[in-house]
């Protein structure tokens, strides 16, 4: 059975803060900074916002441009890596704030930042099997880096949500290949706040290696090489380690374009791949093949090769804010008023 | 302060407005209740669940700089009350602008947001503050 | 029914009592009633209790045995009843203790009213007066008790034209008046600039506009009409009481810039009183906010709607105006124990129309005027004195 993604939504929040006034509070050339990782702005959540409120937004977006009926919904996998609760699950509020509850099967995923793709997949094989109509995989985060961390640079806030279906498919996966091995380059143990990196460790053996292998794995599968492709996207932890990688592999810069958004909004973690994901369907046209490699530290690749089908040219993006429309309009935070935001400010309780 | 089941009973009003409407005279109320008080008796069996949209426009406004400890994080914060396009006001946040971004009159719409939360580790409560409409999509 | 008369008041200082715990605010109120009516233990029927949150401003329920204990009326047995309104409370405790008189059921009855506010937090009380209005739909989405009344200034000022500068006027009169009282808990007299430059609470509310957390008590002995002359020269009687509901949440209210149970309230009680309003020389209305005074004046019927602020403005609510309003400070300045108000209002009405309310006296007072809200105006009280 042919299954793809027959609705998606995207959530970013309106805040933003620049490398140079995190820089600025922390003695740092924040603006050589932001040029060395490609990121020249990055979200920052609401302080009522978190990856529940993210998901839902995101979900109900997804929900607007379609005519589906939520209790045709058979599962939601919420993938992050900042979910609220240690214990509690985040999809069973978005399914009942999409009033998709109460029968259908609800699981929070985490793969560090390729939870949301597991979830794409877990949804191809119930919607594939015939076992449920659509699955809903939402990946999202409101990712902290440790205050003064170079991870603060680039931590950000938001996610995307992908409806699976086997009918009516805006974009077909033709494929799907990962790859994993056992690899502690970021990780955060229970009841840290913020998460811990091996610095140059989570380059070469860690970010690259799985991406490349991931990315050699999927197009053997396929029998695809680059120039099959219209779009390509990468997970972007910043903007030069996609950029890099794509070249490296023989993907050009115009092939990335419309999925690399790192640059305005920072590191989503398990909103990376599902977002630009997004930004991509919001002006892909039919035909378009999308090359998509997401990467998890710990660490894995999920990799999709997607056809963009002629439902697309009747399907209704414009019921719900495109990514580049989200992305426009941002407000600005010093820095005092981010950490406010963030929590990173101890507050006595009267 | 707010317990989980008190808070959980009203999931279904606070995540998705669902209110009623009373089919003897039409009106619509929000958050749902058994009598409608034009109709009294004759609108018992007669009220119907209704999901309002969402939308409407700002009826009053303030911004709050004191009173509640646990919205510390946003103080200054913005509350409304709101003329929902099906007729009710209700009240509650209005976040992602400033005071002065806001005016009688100005078109808002619901999203989804963290109330409150019991403490660090207490149950969170969600549900619905408004967002001003930016234009017909957003 | 028979005719009831207030034979006896008594109140204590509003304000930090921090050596006086509630009971202690609660006898020396009622107590100083007792004295003033010159009526012995013995005599007392019942007791009723005007008290909005005991339980969560001292974790203590069951207000109505405990004043009767602590008054030294245990062994005697008698009835004795907690009454909440939330900010009617007392007045609300007034009204069943008029009851109770009028329809024969008791002779004698003390109503007191007290609250101890200080004993907790600035942020709890404000969140235990927030349970005045809608907890679930207006203060768990983040609405406070002063941002309600914020929404009611903004609106007043976008239909009326009500200006900043008229709210302000309201609490520099309510600060002169409590200049005069020794019982006030503000006896410091304030401008426009002084309210204008405090801190903000709710825009455009700022710390100037609101009533201030307080303890205090106060109380009346009442008695009927025809036996009062036995204890007192000059008995004032209520000649009128009204009291009406209406929607726990503000945003239910027909018409946010009008309290329905004002005008209802006060229809029944001027009814009964067989009076017009400009037969009123004073009034203690329930100015918790500067707005709320301006939509009492309007709602009871001493000005046309929307033009409170400037009749405030102009000097007409004065204590040398057409009617004076708050002699006694009002909530403002006299200070605000919740339940206590309703009782404190009458006390001080009962002292003009005795005339001995020294140099806050208003000329000639042989009419007054109290009112009460509860919440965002969910309850109201309204009774009318006079006189005997």
């Amino acid at each position: 059975m042919e299954v793809g993604i027959v609705s998606y939504g995207a959530y970013v929040p309106r805040y933003r803060i620049k490398p140079e006034e995190i820089g600025r509070v922390w003695g740092t050339d924040g603006i050589a900074m932001g040029k060395g990782l490609m990121i020249f702005s990055k979200s920052v959540p609401g302080p009522d916002e978190d990856t529940i409120t993210i998901s839902v937004e995101a979900a109900r977006n997804m929900m607007r441009r379609v005519d589906v009926d939520p209790k045709d919904i058979g599962a939601i996998y919420v993938g992050s890596e900042s979910h609220p609760y240690a214990v509690k699950p985040s999809g069973t509020i978005v399914a009942e704030a999409i009033e998709a509850s109460p029968e259908l099967t609800v699981a929070d995923f985490e793969f560090a930042c390729k939870a949301g793709t597991a979830a794409i997949q877990t949804c191809m094989g119930l919607v594939g099997s015939g076992m449920m109509k659509y699955g809903v995989a939402i990946g999202a985060d409101t990712s902290q880096g440790a205050p003064g961390d170079a991870l603060e640079y680039s931590a950000s806030a938001g996610g995307a949500a992908h409806m699976i279906g086997a009918e009516k498919i805006i974009a077909r996966i033709d494929h799907t290949y990962s790859y994993t091995t056992d690899t502690p380059d970021f990780w955060r143990r229970e009841g840290q706040m913020y998460p811990s990196h091996g610095g140059r460790f989570t380059g070469e053996p860690a970010y690259f290696k799985h991406i490349v292998s991931c990315a050699r794995g999927l197009m053997k599968k396929a029998g695809t090489t680059p120039d099959d492709y219209a779009h390509a996207v990468f997970h972007q932890p910043n903007g030069k380690f996609p950029t890099r990688v794509a070249k490296q592999m023989g993907f050009t810069e115009a092939q990335g374009k419309l999925g690399l958004i790192v640059p305005h909004i920072g590191n989503t973690y398990s909103g990376a791949v599902p977002l630009g994901l997004a930004a991509i369907l919001d002006e892909a046209k039919p035909g378009d093949r999308i090359f998509a490699i997401a990467y998890g530290s710990g660490a894995g690749s999920d990799g999709f090769d997607m056809t963009v089908t002629d439902e697309i040219s009747t399907f209704k993006r414009d019921r719900a804010p495109t990514v580049k429309e989200q992305i426009a309009n941002p407000k600005y935070l010093d820095y005092a008023t981010y950490a406010k935001f963030r929590g990173k400010i101890t507050l006595g309780r009267g | 302060m707010a317990t989980a089941p008190r808070f959980w009973r009203q999931n279904p009003s606070r995540y998705n407005l669902i209110g009623i409407k009373c089919n003897s005279c039409g009106k619509n109320y929000f958050p749902p209740r058994a009598i409608c008080p034009v109709c009294h008796r004759k609108s018992v069996g007669k009220i119907e669940p209704l999901k309002f949209k969402g939308e409407g426009a700002i009826f009053s406004f303030s911004e709050v700089h004191e009173g509640i400890d646990e919205k510390a994080t946003l103080k200054p914060y913005l509350v409304a009350m709101v003329e929902l396009d099906e007729g009710p006001k209700i009240t509650g946040q209005v976040i992602d602008c400033d005071a002065c971004d806001l005016k009688i009159g100005a078109r808002v719409r619901t999203v989804l947001r963290k109330l409150s939360e019991e403490g660090s580790a207490g149950v969170i409560h969600y549900g619905y503050k408004f967002v001003p409409v930016r234009d017909k999509k957003e | 029914m028979r005719r009831v008369a207030v034979i006896g008041v008594g109140d204590t200082k509003f304000g930090e009592l921090w050596d006086a715990s509630f009971r202690d605010i609660g006898i020396r109120a009622g107590l100083a009633a007792v004295e003033d009516a010159k009526i012995s233990a013995e005599m007392i029927d019942a007791v009723f209790v005007g008290n909005m949150s005991a339980g969560r401003f001292i974790e203590q329920e069951h207000i109505g045995a405990l004043i009767a204990d602590y008054a030294g009326l245990a062994r005697d047995h008698i009835p004795a009843t907690r009454v909440e309104a939330a900010g009617a409370s007392g007045g609300l405790a007034l009204r069943q203790g008029f009851m109770a008189v009028a329809s024969g059921l008791h002779d004698i009855v003390v109503v007191g009213g007290a609250e101890k506010m200080m004993d907790v937090s600035d942020i709890a009380s404000s969140m235990i007066q927030s349970s005045a209005s809608d907890q679930e739909w207006e203060t768990e989405l983040g609405a406070t008790f002063a941002s309600l009344h914020a929404l009611i200034a903004r609106r007043h000022m976008h239909e009326y034209g009500t200006t900043r500068e008229q709210l302000a006027d309201v609490a520099v009169k309510n600060h002169k008046n409590g200049s005069l009282n020794p019982k006030a808990q503000f006896q410091r007299e304030i401008n426009r600039d002084v309210v204008l430059r405090s801190p903000l609470v709710a825009d455009p509310l700022r710390v100037f506009d609101c009533s201030p957390s307080s303890d205090g008590a106060a109380a009346v002995v009442l008695c009927p009409l025809d036996d009062a002359k036995k204890y007192v020269e000059t008995p004032v009687e209520i000649i009128g009481s009204g009291q009406a509901s209406d929607t726990l949440a503000l945003h239910h209210r027909r018409d946010i810039l009008t309290m329905d149970a004002t005008r209802i309230a006060a229809k029944k009680a001027f009814k009964r009183a067989g009076l017009e309003q400009k037969d009123v020389q004073l009034a203690e209305v329930h100015d918790n906010f500067t707005i709320s005074e301006i939509l009492a004046i309007e709602d009871l019927g001493f000005f046309k709607k929307g033009e409170g602020g400037k009749a405030t403005e102009d000097g007409r609510t004065a204590l040398d105006g057409e009617i004076a309003i708050n002699t006694s400070g009002g909530l403002k300045a006299r200070g605000d124990p919740i339940g206590a108000t309703g009782l404190a209002q009458a006390v001080e009405v009962v002292t003009q129309l005795r005339g001995v309310a020294g140099k806050r006296q208003v000329k000639d007072a042989s009419v007054g005027l109290t009112h009460n809200v509860g919440g965002t105006g969910a309850t109201v009280i309204v009774h009318i004195f006079r006189r005997s």
